[in-house]
């Protein structure tokens, strides 16, 4: 196969940026999308040439360090895949395959296709967790948790922490990414604790990064590799209202 | 010029006392940090994969000031997010004769008694409380109806004992221990300090006091102090350039510190995973695991006819081969992963193999569609049948996966004491970058335990006893001492040296290369003529490294192939120690097999048509005759004698 790249360029994050375009020969349709830009990193290296600064880690899905705008769409046109297990078995030969970084505010260009998502981290940080110090733990049984309750919060918890929501939205908002983990927390028992006061960290925290509002247009799921319904933003929402009156009842 | 080291007996510090009561006895004696006292020491975590990020974690709950460091964005991508099968513990959850003193037992025996007994017996004692822990996290472990814990099966044991994440353990287990993380970095005990890479370890007075990395945005050179280092940087499957480990897993913090002098025990110890998605082309960039819990219901078979071209459904039961079944009847498809993979090996070798490469078995699903229906088999292994129908274009619940061995998980590391410290004092080593726990072979589910122990559990305490009996309080370091001085520079000349390198051959075919070498001569199958060729190959290909290579960009800058190419260079290095060892080690071992050193029973197994016996894969070999003095002394000797032989100076 050969393909046509056109590819965002940019040297740093407060240089300005611009598409640029490579041929790239000898593709095979079982090589993942990042192995093509491998191929073409390669070639841009013999020419001398800078080759095309991208993140990815694990190459199978499941790390999240993977992440650009293919043909416009996050992770490009495949449902529930990510850019390292999108294979070029599904671009026709001789196609033009335009690829850019995820584009938020919340998510600055670090490089090339490299973005900054540690706003995802510091979200992570205002109250993401719950707090058990190591050794303070019951037996694991002590607890019981109905299968369809552990199993709703593991279709939570498969987030990866992309950011494809993100990029998806035409808000950036990042409800989803936090929807997901204020929903895992607030089914198990073990979330119970800090149930609201998680739901409103959070949530503050999200808002002070600079990612937007919620509308409704139901991209991040559609471009989620692992499939997080919407669900849990309107989750999130519920949890939310509750902690916001229980906030105004009794103070912080 | 590669020295050996005099024959040195380390002492590994194992606490006196019958086996089952070391730990409990050792930590009752040994020095503690007063609360008070805690929040005095900073404590460098290298890696926040399981070992890091827990021990990160939970050193910071004590009160210790931690600057924990990563290569990645974030501490949730550590590598130890794509484990998929489980977590052993020995909870016994399921009634079905299990205890701490099996699970020691079945680790003990699948690392082929290599392991040292003592940190087995106490990471078995250890694998009930991390469940626990990683429960209390909010760790959504599969659950029966009724709310209890449930658990599969794994490779190596005849009890149920693995709990799981559906095919995602290793990122739940890692999303709890980063969760707790970065609770510490929002109270302001861990400083975060991602997308670094570690490049040096700074000695002082012959002490681990900080270390030296490259930030990977800005290129540069920074330096950290502390009051003793933690290295949990995982393992180096990918000197083999083709393995199931990320991309940006390496060995060079590992590498650095042994240059430094912390001995290296067992490098040739390595896993090859027997399933794994075969490769597909010379482009390829990785290869892929499927769980080995796919073996639980999966069965796998080969056609009984050499070079049989016919559909896997066209294939008669008759015709086939269920060669892990036949062999080993105790095990079945169950067999530990080093016979399994070698089993594989051997019928591709003999033109069984199927595939377009002839280099795959199948793993055929259709028995367990039949006996459970496709939705029960969809909820055990769903996440990993898409995933390989999204990288092969092939159904699984049609068609039987292919599937081949591939370089997983390295047993061998950096040595450490009962303690976890290496040779250098100060510096301890977690994890997969340690040698301690899993002998020549590591069981299935094993690695996840061993990462939390070590972090949750172990270092916790091991750490203090360091801090309080060196009495490292006393003399302070800044990055101001000439030590630190001296390394920046050093590390700031190789980057030059590198980016300035006028080559022609890039660094990913000089790694692509080293892959072969070491995959031909020093995989799944060792012989003294291959690895001689293999030093000889691998010095060659390093001489021409460094005057070939082509690296290009700026040092001061983003720059992926100045990243690999100094991860190359050291895999250039530990590449020739991996061969050495193996050159070294007469004996075939686990991971580590040897044609010329077979017993006549591994022998028999490797050839027979029918026999149901051989010396790892009956279930009746199993008895509990170990005697922990003998072991404990034993193994002793044999490890610090291999830790000896592997030190390489350059």
């Amino acid at each position: 196969m050969k393909v046509n790249v056109k590819v965002w360029r940019q040297a740093g994050p407060k240089t300005t940026g611009e598409f640029k375009h490579y041929a790239v020969d000898g593709i095979l349709p079982e090589m993942s999308l990042l192995e093509m830009l491998d191929a073409l990193n390669e070639q841009l290296t013999k020419n001398d040439e800078e080759p095309i600064a991208f993140d990815s880690d694990c190459r199978e899905g499941i790390c999240g360090a993977c992440g650009m705008m293919v043909d416009g769409m996050a992770h490009g046109p495949r449902r529930k895949c990510t850019t390292c297990e999108l294979r070029m078995r599904h671009f026709p030969d001789g196609a033009t395959i335009t690829i850019e970084p995820f584009r938020a505010k919340g998510f600055p260009v670090v490089k090339d296709l490299v973005v900054d998502r540690s706003a995802f981290d510091r979200i992570i940080a205002a109250g993401g967790y719950v707090s058990v110090n190591t050794g303070s733990a019951p037996d694991a049984n002590a607890i019981l948790i109905p299968k369809d309750i552990a199993e709703k919060a593991m279709d939570s918890a498969a987030c990866i922490g992309c950011g494809a929501c993100v990029a998806a939205c035409p808000n950036a908002s990042a409800v989803l990414f936090v929807g997901a983990k204020i929903t895992q927390f607030s089914l198990l028992p073990q979330g119970q604790a800090e149930r609201d006061r998680r739901a409103l960290r959070m949530i503050a925290q999200m808002d002070k990064e600079g990612f937007g509002n919620c509308s409704n247009h139901a991209e991040c799921e559609a471009a989620c590799p692992k499939g997080i319904s919407i669900s849990n933003i309107a989750k999130m929402r519920t949890e939310y209202m509750h902690a916001s009156r229980v906030q105004e009842k009794h103070g912080d | 010029m590669v020295k050996v080291a005099e024959e040195t007996i380390l002492d590994a510090r194992i606490p006196e006392g019958p086996i089952e009561s070391k730990w409990s006895n050792h930590k009752n004696h040994i020095n503690l940090v007063s609360p008070a006292n805690k929040r005095k020491y900073t404590v460098i975590v290298v890696g926040t994969g399981l070992a890091g990020g827990s021990a990160a974690a939970s050193l910071a709950e004590l009160g210790y000031n931690v600057l924990n460091f990563c290569i990645q964005d974030t501490p949730r991508r550590a590598h130890s997010v794509a484990a998929q099968g489980g977590i052993n513990a020995a909870k016994n959850y399921q009634n079905d004769g299990d205890s701490v003193w099996r699970l020691f037992y079945d680790t003990v025996k699948g690392g082929d008694f290599r392991s040292r007994e003592a940190n087995v017996y106490r990471l078995s004692e250890l694998s009930s409380n991390i469940i626990d822990q990683c429960a209390a996290q909010g760790v959504p472990f599969a659950r029966e109806y009724g709310g209890t814990l449930a658990n599969r099966s794994f490779g190596g044991a005849q009890v149920s004992r693995t709990f799981y994440a559906r095919g995602q353990t290793g990122q739940q287990l890692l999303l709890g221990c980063y969760t707790a993380l970065m609770r510490q970095v929002d109270a302001g005990r861990v400083k975060l300090f991602s997308r670094r890479e570690m490049l040096d370890l700074v000695l002082v007075d012959g002490r681990a006091r900080g270390i030296v990395c490259r930030n990977l945005i800005t290129g540069e050179i920074e330096s950290y102090a502390g009051d003793a280092v933690l290295l949990a940087t995982g393992g180096y499957s990918t000197a083999f350039f083709l393995s199931t480990n990320a991309v940006n897993s390496n060995v060079t913090a590992a590498w650095r510190c042994h240059k430094r002098g912390a001995l290296f025990a067992n490098p040739c110890y390595t896993q090859i995973h027997p399933t794994c998605i075969p490769l597909a082309g010379e482009s390829q960039s990785k290869l892929t695991l499927m769980s080995e819990s796919l073996r639980n219901d999966g069965r796998v078979w080969v056609p009984k006819k050499k070079g049989d071209a016919r559909a896997p459904r066209d294939i008669p039961a008759e015709e086939r081969d269920y060669y892990l079944e036949r062999i080993y009847p105790a095990f079945g498809n169950l067999v530990p992963r080093d016979i399994a993979s070698r089993a594989a090996k051997r019928m591709c070798d003999s033109g069984f193999g199927v595939g377009r490469s002839g280099y795959a078995v199948y793993l055929d699903f259709a028995s367990a569609i039949d006996r459970l229906g496709r939705e029960t088999v969809r909820e055990r292994y769903g996440n990993l049948f898409d995933m390989y129908h999204e990288i092969t274009d092939e159904n699984p619940y049609e068609t039987p996966m292919r599937i081949y061995p591939a370089p997983h998980y390295t047993m061998g590391g950096l040595w450490v004491d009962y303690n976890l410290m290496s040779t250098i004092p100060g510096l301890h080593v977690l994890g997969e970058a340690n040698f301690s726990d899993h002998g020549a072979n590591r069981l299935g589910a094993s690695a996840l335990m061993q990462g939390l122990a070590d972090g949750y559990f172990v270092i916790p305490y091991t750490l203090g006893d360091y801090l309080a009996s060196s009495r490292v309080l006393n003399d302070k370091v800044t990055t101001d001492h000439p030590a630190f001085k001296a390394s920046v520079a050093a590390v700031a000349e190789q980057t030059r040296r590198l980016v300035g390198s006028g080559g022609k051959r890039t660094v990913h075919q000089f790694h692509w290369e080293l892959g072969r070498i070491l995959w031909d001569h020093v995989g799944m199958s060792r012989n003294e003529k291959g690895l001689q060729q293999a030093i000889s190959e691998i010095r060659g290909l390093r001489e021409e490294f460094w005057k070939d290579v082509k690296v290009g960009g700026k040092d001061a800058d983003f720059n992926k192939n100045l990243e690999f190419a100094g991860r190359v260079a050291d895999f250039m290095e530990l590449g020739e120690l991996l061969a050495l060892d193996a050159l070294h080690r007469k004996e075939s071992c686990g991971g580590h097999f040897r044609e010329e050193y077979q017993s006549p029973r591994a022998k028999r197994c490797a050839t027979t048509k029918t026999s149901a016996m051989s010396a790892r894969g009956n279930g009746q070999a199993i008895r509990p005759s170990l005697s922990s003095t003998r072991n404990t002394s034993s193994s002793t000797t044999s490890i610090s004698h291999s830790a000896a032989i592997s030190k390489v100076k350059q």
